[in-house]
């Protein structure tokens, strides 16, 4: 089968989504869509999958023009898209999920259970999945639900799979297995779709890369040939500086000691056990780890989200274990979230009161109990042109912006003050190349500024790139002090995967 | 028909969530008026389709000239609008911190209680005894406001099984304190309150009119529209009120940003039992003088829908309480003077609710297009 999209327009009020889009996809081959968030790869998709009707240009398959007007009708032509979001039910089974609209029924609508399981085994043998039909989604990991997505596509026979930025949700071990099965799906003769905006994992699977830019595509890439640098100038539009550009540090006093940290949870399960470090001024500590391995519930407690079972933490020698989360930021702590939209922001707030989320209180923003909004605005107005943050006005909600602004407005509002200890999670999860550049770039001139920078990324190159010291977490201990300039990827891979946990050690 | 609603419809292209809300409510006097026709049995019999026409605008005629169409329509609306605005701003404020305030009912026969006690205990100087007579009602409210959100707070007992649970415990609570001597007036068997003194009254709006003892408004509108302007402030100048909306749109933020969200809880409860508990001050010491057990009859109920409709903005719930208001006061008015059977307001008012929690159906009645409703949930599920 083959697919083309010709001449696809879709406008929205004040905007041109896509502009004449021309892409062609054959089955056996791994196209890659790439391009930065707003660029128009979701509303193209949502076109082919019959979510949006194009204002102009045609739908082909094999040649022939088709018209969906609906997922089902996209479906029934053998189109299937897997969601960055899961549309699972939680409570229900992996083999209830995946025959659900397509159920085998017998007399009276009777629900041949045994029958939808032999059918999920029968996929999952072929494709190597690995699946349990039996499994209750809720308990299978992020990377597991994703197969069932799959299964679900390949139940409804599709010969075209696209994969809306699959890989934003997964580990890194499950990244490689996602393209595994993506490479099983090829060599079976369907078509991949892969939209994403990360350039390696674009170079590492797709036969063609398209890049998207502002609804054109801008061209058309040979993977074998092309380099990251040349794509990424492609999707922003002019240069971007791929590589963090930093000088050597010159760390001062220690001004984040943690001692013996230990972090349970309410069921009593140890997620961070034993975890000893520090942080000095003008240097840039790294943590390096697989998701799930404590590093959420350490900047958890450092930053007062969570008790500290046991231990202790000293900021300039002042023991804050027991403090809250505002009288940490007042004796200088920034905190860059993991979670923007959950705990970053507030998404019904306009852009001028996220800036000031943290800080209202401070004597700058209030007179007693009246906030002063002037001033809010007033810095507002400086934020909003000194971050190159781009928003239509600081009026606007914030839960409209691009994710790479979103983030911006956070690092604007965390790091535009005296800071002491700078604590920034997974701070590009999600954010364009532009903005990752731009974020690195903020959080290295902070380090040279005489600031303590606890980088927290599962995006182990982000850490390596930007660390001058690494640890690596498993399993909630620190297993591993690394100089990120002696060590290469594969060995800090390595402790993240706890292959070496006997030679770990406490800084 | 359809073509007078495309018209309408097209002028109305890109309406605003107020205009929305207008057209609920046009949509909602629209099936009121099919509602009347279709049950005025013996006209359609005959044939006399003009006559139940015309039954439906003498019905709503009498609806808009009982309830603005003379001084004393007037102050019956400003009446019945009183305790209804106090307890909207009670149920949005909560709803602005993501709570769901199912008590205002409680608060305010508790505030009432309060009120009452100093109304006829008391035997100051009038410009002593009724603010402090009102103070009390925002005290006893607030105290009793309090209860479910300490509740919420320390144990995560969801508020909206805590106050409907309150609720019933204070009416029954009220019923025994009106028959203790403390309460019961002297002369009486029924749970029925001592009466406030004159002085403690609420004064009468009108009351410079000789002779006008049929018009019943009093100064508790002062205090529901104090109370709105305060809510105004509250929300748009106060740090508390930028952290109630804060917290009320994403907690976990609130949390992250280094709020204090269980005092935030429980503050949150306070001021909604406060106001409420005013509303009941406003009925014992202005409408009635006295208290009987079922002093606050529906009007914690009817809250919720105000503060909805009114999409817990202070001017959109000060409306939206008005406009209850005189759909009460006009249908008395309306089933004097037509067949048309006081009832058919609630069934008005539940059409309203209905329209407004469906925007989409009115989008598509109306043939708007880029309708802009206001995003964001109104409270915390079960889950929170």
């Amino acid at each position: 089968m083959k697919l083309e999209l010709r001449g696809i327009t879709k406008r929205f009020p004040g905007v041109v989504a896509n502009d004449n889009v021309n892409l062609t996809l054959n089955t056996g081959e791994v196209l890659s869509l790439i391009g930065e968030n707003g660029a128009g790869k979701s509303t193209l998709m949502s076109v082919l999958y019959g979510m949006y009707k194009p204002d102009e240009g045609d739908i082909l398959l094999d040649g022939s023009p088709k018209v969906f007007t609906s997922p089902a009708d996209a479906i029934a032509a053998g189109i299937g898209m897997v969601h960055q979001h899961f549309m699972l039910v939680p409570v229900f089974t992996v083999a209830e999920n995946v025959v659900l609209g397509v159920e085998p029924t017998g007399a009276l609508g009777k629900l041949h259970i045994d029958e939808a399981r032999r059918m999920v085994r029968e996929i999952s043998d072929k494709y190597s999945l690995d699946l349990d039909p039996d499994a209750v989604i809720e308990d299978l990991p992020v990377g597991v639900q994703q197969r069932v997505e799959i299964v679900k596509v390949l139940l409804r026979d599709a010969k075209v799979v696209v994969f809306d930025e699959p890989t934003a949700v997964l580990t890194p071990s499950e990244i490689i297995e996602f393209f595994e099965i993506v490479k099983t799906l090829v060599s079976a003769g369907r078509g991949v779709v892969f939209i994403t905006h990360k350039l390696k994992e674009a170079l590492n699977i797709a036969d063609r890369i398209a890049v998207l830019r502002r609804g054109k595509v801008v061209g058309e890439v040979d993977p074998k040939t092309a380099t990251e640098s040349q794509i990424a100038e492609m999707m922003v539009g002019r240069p971007v500086q791929l590589i963090v550009n930093k000088n050597s540090a010159s760390a001062g006093d220690v001004v984040l000691k943690v001692t013996d940290l230990t972090v349970l949870d309410a069921d009593g399960r140890k997620h961070v056990e034993n975890v000893s470090f520090e942080v000095r001024a003008g240097e840039i500590v790294g943590v390096a780890g697989v998701q799930g391995n404590g590093q959420t519930e350490l900047v958890e407690a450092l930053t007062g989200l969570r008790k500290a079972t046991g231990g202790t933490i000293t900021l300039d020698g002042k023991d804050l274990t027991h403090s809250n989360p505002r009288e940490r930021h007042q004796m200088g702590m920034a905190h860059i979230p993991e979670d923007r939209q959950r705990q970053g922001l507030v998404g019904g707030l306009s852009v001028a009161e996220n800036l000031v989320l943290t800080r209202y209180h401070d004597d700058q923003f209030s007179h007693g109990v009246v906030v002063d909004w002037d001033a809010a605005n007033a810095i507002a107005d400086t934020l909003i042109s000194e971050y190159d943050i781009r928003t239509p006005s600081k009026e606007t909600g914030v839960g409209t912006l691009s994710g790479g602004n979103q983030q911006k407005v956070i690092v604007a509002r965390e790091l535009s003050r005296d800071l002491r200890l700078t604590i920034a999670a997974q701070p590009t999860r999600g954010v364009d190349v532009g903005s990752i550049e731009y974020i690195h770039s903020r959080i290295v001139k902070e380090r040279d500024a005489g600031t303590a920078v606890l980088i927290v990324s599962t995006e182990l190159e982000e850490v390596m790139a930007l660390s001058d010291r690494l640890l690596v977490m498993y399993r909630g201990r620190v297993v591993a002090e690394l100089d990120p300039k002696k060590s290469t990827p594969m060995e800090v891979g390595l402790y993240m995967a706890g292959s070496r946990p006997d030679s770990a050690v406490n800084a | 028909m359809k073509k007078l609603f495309n018209k309408v419809g097209e002028r109305l292209n890109r309406v605003s969530s107020m205009k929305l809300t207008l057209l609920a409510v046009l949509s909602a006097l629209i099936v009121g008026a099919f509602i009347i026709i279709v049950s005025d049995v013996d006209k359609l019999k005959n044939g006399d389709i003009v006559g139940a026409f015309s039954t439906v605008g003498s019905a709503y005629w009498a609806l808009v000239v009982g309830s603005f169409g003379s001084l004393r329509a007037i102050s019956n609306t400003i009446n019945s609008s009183t305790p209804l605005i106090l307890c909207g701003v009670s149920v949005a404020i909560a709803f602005k911190a993501g709570l769901f305030n199912i008590g205002a009912t409680g608060q305010m026969l508790a505030g009432g209680m309060a009120s009452l006690w100093v109304g006829f205990a008391m035997n100051g100087p009038g410009i002593i005894q009724v603010p402090l007579a009102v103070l009390a009602g925002a005290i006893g409210g607030a105290a009793f406001g309090a209860i479910p959100g300490i509740l919420k707070a320390r144990t995560g007992a969801h508020e909206v099984i805590t106050t409907i649970m309150l609720n019933n415990m204070m009416a029954f609570f009220i019923l025994w304190m009106l028959k203790t001597d403390l309460f019961q007036r002297e002369d009486r068997t029924d749970p029925i309150s001592k009466l406030v003194t004159a002085q403690g009254r609420l004064p009468r709006l009108f009351g410079f009119l000789d002779g006008r003892s049929d018009l019943v408004a009093h100064a508790g509108f002062f205090v529901a529209l104090g109370a709105v302007a305060a809510y105004w402030w509250f929300l748009k100048k106060s740090t508390t009120g930028f952290e109630f909306r804060a917290y009320g749109l994403n907690a976990d933020a609130a949390t992250y940003a280094g709020m204090h969200v269980k005092r935030l809880t429980v503050l949150a409860m306070v001021f909604a039992g406060a106001v409420a508990g005013m509303a009941g001050a406003a009925e014992v010491l202005g409408t009635y003088g006295y208290a009987s057990a079922n002093f606050a009859g529906n009007i914690g109920f009817d809250a919720i829908a105000i503060a909805l409709l009114g999409q817990s903005s202070p001017l959109g719930t000060l409306f939206a309480a008005i406009l209850f208001g005189a759909l009460q006061a006009g249908g008395r008015q309306m089933q004097a003077n037509s067949d048309v059977p006081i009832d058919l307001i609630v069934v008005l008012r539940a059409l309203i609710v209905m329209f407004i929690a469906a925007p989409l159906l009115v989008k598509s009645i109306w043939r708007t297009k880029s309708a802009t409703i206001s995003a964001g949930q109104t409270f915390r599920g079960w889950g929170s």
